[in-house]
């Protein structure tokens, strides 16, 4: 099980993330990502890698729900 | 600055028993509230009593104590003092006048979860509290620091707090980890007036502290019995001044309610927040006293998380949009608040989009 989180305070809304990544983000009227809710795993996980990388500021994580609380 | 008719019969007096108009010295503190006893169980006695914090949030008090007691490093308790809300005056109140009660809750708490240090917060706007708060210290026991904040909405808010004490900028930081993860325990001060008061009863005082404004007769801080309705309160209190439309219960992050349906709106600590009650006059715009809510808290952004600082400001200019008869401002409204929800770091954008929907819902 994991999921996307993204650091409001890092994330600068590129938006690259929304563009690399349309299944489970798009952006606000202001350009800055809405994560929709959800496990990601399979080729969804393989997509959210890549919007991972692409961040300039490193704001947005892949992480295991194990790990992760609220 | 009153407390309710005292009944023979209560199992606990109140936080404002034997108020002056200045602070109880230790020796009138404890010829009022008795000697301050160590509580073997003093979490479990709190978690009994029901009692939850009044800082706004209403967290259950006891969980946040067993939370840091789990924790490996040796925690630091923080007394938030800071009241960044400009429509609440209450923890001022008590560090004004009662502050040895505070400091007992604080003492009791930091005993309880093996705290080697004591944290007092103010608002460096606060002088005579920190003066009253000095003096207090230097009558009792124990090592307690103060530390001041600037006067800002979000100082208050727990994260942005801690780094400023650490020295940082007061400005909140991304959960988690956790303060309690951080060896932190933060406690509104009311809460911890609270605590000194179970320690000795076994119970809470039943009550909570209002700072009433607006259209009222009798504006200023107040001890209340909690379970009463809105219309109750507003009435024990001296009532209203002048005709009233709707009163915004629990502070700049509450909500709206109608005049009509302040008779059947029992106060709970859930509901009252920080206990903020403002009466608004009929002869005043609802959507215009919120737009003027809502620019405010625009402004009062820490600036760091996208959505929030834009968000609110559209949120603030969709509303002066809709005060001057723009309705179609309001389909914006109900896009927006919705996209604000959970997107900061805090729950600064969060507390202003619940004020903005009950206003749509009572007003619109």
């Amino acid at each position: 099980m994991k999921r996307l989180r993204v650091d409001p305070i890092a994330c600068d809304g590129h938006g690259l993330c929304a563009e690399l990544f349309p299944e489970r983000i798009t952006l606000d009227d202001w350009g800055y990502p809405i994560l929709e809710d959800g496990d990601i795993s399979g080729k969804l996980e393989r997509h959210a890698k890549r919007a991972v990388a692409s961040c300039p500021v490193r704001a947005l994580r892949l992480e295991s729900l194990k790990t992760a609380r609220r | 600055m009153t407390a309710p008719a005292v009944e023979a019969t209560r199992a606990a007096p109140l936080l404002l028993t034997g108020i002056r108009n200045r602070a109880l010295t230790l020796d009138e503190h404890m010829n009022t509230f008795g000697e301050l006893v160590r509580h073997r169980d003093l979490i479990q006695a709190i978690a009994r009593a029901g009692l939850r914090g009044r800082g706004g949030a209403a967290f259950p008090t006891a969980e946040k104590l067993k939370a840091v007691v789990g924790q490996r490093m040796t925690p630091t308790v923080v007394v938030n003092a800071v009241e960044g809300e400009p429509a609440s005056s209450k923890d001022r109140a008590l560090m004004r006048l009662t502050p040895h009660l505070v400091l007992d809750g604080a003492a009791l708490a930091a005993d309880a979860v093996g705290a080697d240090r004591v944290v007092v917060a103010l608002s460096e706007s606060a002088r005579p509290e920190r003066h009253a708060l000095a003096q207090a210290i230097r009558e009792r026991r124990g090592a307690f620091e103060i530390a001041t904040v600037p006067a800002r909405f979000v100082a208050g808010e727990e994260t942005a707090l801690l780094q400023a004490i650490e020295g940082g900028p007061a400005k909140p930081t991304l959960k988690p980890p956790y303060p309690f993860e951080r060896g932190y325990l933060v406690q509104n001060a009311e809460t911890l007036a609270q605590v000194a008061i179970v320690a000795r009863h076994g119970r809470t005082t039943g009550t909570a502290l209002v700072t009433l404004s607006g259209a009222v007769n009798r504006p200023g801080v107040h001890e209340i019995e909690l379970g009463g309705t809105l219309a109750d309160v507003v009435h024990s209190l001296g009532g209203t001044s002048e005709p009233v439309s709707a009163f915004l219960v629990a502070g700049y992050f509450g909500c709206w309610v109608a005049a009509r349906d302040a008779a059947t709106m029992t106060l709970t600590p859930d509901n009252l927040g920080a206990g903020v009650i403002v009466a608004l006059p009929t002869r005043a715009s609802g959507i215009g006293e919120t737009a003027r809510i809502a620019r405010y808290l625009a402004g009062e952004s820490a600036g760091q998380c996208g959505p929030c600082v834009h968000g609110l400001d559209a949120i603030a200019g969709a509303l002066e949009s809709l005060a001057r008869g723009d309705r179609a401002a309001a389909s914006r409204l109900t896009r927006w608040t919705a996209h604000v929800r959970g997107r900061g770091a805090c729950r600064h954008p969060d507390g202003a989009a619940r004020l903005v929907e009950s206003a749509l819902a009572v007003f619109a």
